[in-house]
């Protein structure tokens, strides 16, 4: 493929709402990353980095513009492909965690294994690796009312990565932690890109956070605002 | 993918304990009472056509009866020689049977027993279905010369004599003691509730003499020979009466005739009813297990429709969503169903004993209520799901 863009998206929209009620989230968003990027996307609140988060995810369909994922337009698939999708490529953390309640942490890690139809030993042994991974070993049978935010939003990390993704999306990953608690998962996700080659997009609102990442992009009502590697002057 | 969807169902239903234990009860005390109430009402109308054809199908009673209008008077009783003009007149006629009866303490050593005493001869046995257990019954000089003998029933047994063989020994009546020459068959509770062995049966001219001091007859018993109509048997009986007590070309009858299967067909429409109406309470009881149902399903709808959007976030297929909670309530809902079962069974033999009535299994309802319950599992359990399933994933997510 001569494009050597992992993502590309073109003039992306999203209005929610109808008639006099609607609202236009993102105003036409190009932008390309490449795999093995980490993007952090900054910007003030409102401004649609969560909307173009979960288009970035599939979990929500752009209103006009086109989004290519590895070559393929995602806004040509089904619901069902637009689900593998998700299945075989995408991990996503989400800013509220979105554990299974009253599941322990390897049960959740192991569902998207479930999904993918992994056999079960298989499954156990790469959801213990994955909570290993995030610093969970022994924590296997917690359930998430028995674990602390930090150490849910590492078992939602380690559910993301668990099928080794192509891309890992992370909205907002450390907003509920405090500053020692973020700067590990931070130094986490920033392992994970660097050995294991995965392409990394985060949400953050700290710059501290936005430090880790090799490129930071800066929405503002809807667009793109600025986009430049870190090292670069402003 | 039906391995791993099943794997995720019973994850599920252990993972919300409570959840599915309500689900199922709802299920269960509805099924239960369901089957337990039809059960119920099918043995009782068993068990009164039983007692019906323990009385003889071909069975006619004759009583004395009102005349309406103005000036009436009390229609007589029968007399020995409408009995005999009866046997000789009516040949479809196998047994007639004429019955005194009144009710009297009868006194066996210390213990007594208030039970009914029947006057009557051995035609009785015969068209009352009775068989005896023990010893015999009356002979033609007893009937003739109207001894002091008695046949029992086995509840007057068991209250005067206990475990004891009363044959031989002598009651007291009244007045007079008298020798139980036989014991009858138990028979249990008439079809009108009544203890049928509760009963002392003696010649009707001992009777007549020693209790009632009169000729009369208070009323007939006939049983009609196999294979004869009974209708007009019935019709020739009538008319026969009317002849014999007088009566002109257009008054009523002054007695009726009454044949088992009208009785019969009575008693088992009363119960059959009875067993619809116990029914149809228990079905509302089945609803409103199932409206129960719907409420758990409601109350949890947020939570689960955010759990369905975790699944489809992660990759999950919405037919993989959507098998997967159809499995967990067609396995909670059976589940419920077969305990149901189980408990509507305990408790069905518990109280037909209780009852005395049989226990009769009916598969149809068993079936009826196992499905019934089943599809209100499915309906309740899995409609909710289906619309969240069909969410974008992130909308699910947001579901307040
Ligand atoms: N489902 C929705 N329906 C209507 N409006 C929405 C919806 N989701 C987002 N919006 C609006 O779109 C705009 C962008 O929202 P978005 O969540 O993308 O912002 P954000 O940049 O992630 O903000 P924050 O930093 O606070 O998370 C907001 O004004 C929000 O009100
Ligand atoms: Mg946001």
């Amino acid at each position: 493929m001569s494009d050597p863009a992992l993502i590309r998206l073109s003039a992306i929209t999203k209005t929610f709402g109808r008639g006099q009620a609607a609202f236009q989230a993102l105003k036409g968003i190009d932008l390309a990353i490449e795999a093995g990027e980490f993007v952090a996307i900054m910007g003030p609140s409102g401004s649609g980095k969560s909307t173009a988060m979960n288009i970035l995810g599939c979990l929500d369909t752009p209103t006009s513009g086109s989004y290519e994922f590895e070559g393929v337009r995602v806004e040509q698939l089904s619901r069902n492909q637009r689900a593998l999708l998700r299945r075989h490529y995408l991990g996503f953390v989400f800013q509220g965690f979105n554990l299974l309640a009253r599941t322990t942490a390897l049960e959740n890690v192991e569902l998207p294994l479930i999904y993918r139809g992994e056999p079960a030993a298989a499954r156990h042994a790469a959801a213990r690796a994955a909570l290993e991974q995030v610093g969970l070993a022994g924590w296997e049978h917690h359930t998430p009312g028995e674990l602390s935010g930090g150490q849910q939003q590492r078992v939602a990390i380690a559910r993301a990565i668990v099928t080794r993704p192509h891309v890992l999306l992370a909205d907002e990953p450390t907003g509920n932690l405090d500053t020692h608690t973020g700067e590990e998962i931070m130094d986490l996700i920033g392992a994970l890109n660097r050995d294991q080659g995965i392409t990394v997009l985060m949400v953050t609102h700290e710059p501290d956070m936005a430090a880790h990442a090799k490129r930071v992009v800066r929405f503002v009502d809807g667009r793109v605002d600025s986009d430049r590697r870190n090292g670069e002057p402003a | 993918m039906l391995w791993n969807t099943l794997l995720l169902a019973l994850r599920s239903i252990r993972r919300n304990l409570m959840r599915s234990f309500l689900t199922i009860l709802g299920i269960v005390i509805g099924v239960a009472a369901v089957i337990t109430m039809v059960t119920l009402g099918n043995g009782a109308t068993r068990a009164v056509s039983d007692q019906i054809s323990s009385m003889g199908s071909n069975l006619l009673m004759v009583r004395p009866g009102q005349r309406y209008g103005p000036g009436t008077e009390a229609a007589p009783n029968f007399k020995s020689a409408d009995v005999e003009a009866i046997r000789n007149q009516i040949t479809s006629a196998q047994a007639v049977a004429p019955v005194v009866s009144m009710s009297a303490t009868a006194v066996y050593q210390a213990r007594n027993w208030s039970t009914v005493v029947t006057g009557s001869n051995n035609d009785y046995f015969q068209a009352g279905n009775w068989e005896l257990a023990a010893g015999r019954s009356f002979s033609e000089t007893e009937e003739r010369a109207g001894k002091t003998v008695c046949v029992i029933g086995d509840t007057v047994r068991d209250k005067l004599f206990g475990g004891q063989n009363p044959v031989g020994s002598e009651i007291r009546i009244k007045q007079f003691s008298c020798e139980v020459i036989g014991l009858l068959k138990a028979k249990g509770q008439s079809a009108m509730g009544s203890d049928q062995d509760d009963t002392v049966v003696m010649p009707l001219r001992t009777v007549q003499r020693r209790l009632t001091g009169s000729q009369d007859i208070n009323r007939l018993s006939l049983s009609v020979r196999e294979g004869a109509s009974i209708d007009a048997a019935k019709d020739q009986l009538t008319l026969l009466l009317r002849e014999r007590r007088n009566i002109a070309e257009n008054e009523d009858d002054d007695f009726r005739v009454m044949d088992t299967r009208q009785i019969a067909e009575t008693l088992t429409s009363t119960t059959k009813i009875l067993t619809m109406l116990l029914g149809a309470v228990a079905a509302v009881s089945l609803l409103v297990g199932g409206i129960g149902i719907m409420n758990i399903m409601l109350v949890s709808v947020t939570e689960r429709t955010r759990e369905i959007g975790i699944r489809l976030a992660i990759g999950a297929l919405e037919r993989e969503v959507l098998l997967q909670f159809l499995i967990e309530a067609v396995v909670l809902s059976s589940l419920g169903g077969l305990i149901g079962i189980v408990i509507a069974t305990a408790a069905s033999i518990f109280l037909a004993g209780l009852m005395n009535v049989p226990y009769l299994f009916d598969p149809g309802i068993n079936l009826l209520s196992f499905f019934f319950s089943a599809a209100i599992g499915v309906m309740f359990g899995f409609f909710p799901a289906r619309r969240a399933a069909s969410l974008n994933p992130i909308d699910a997510l947001r579901h307040e």
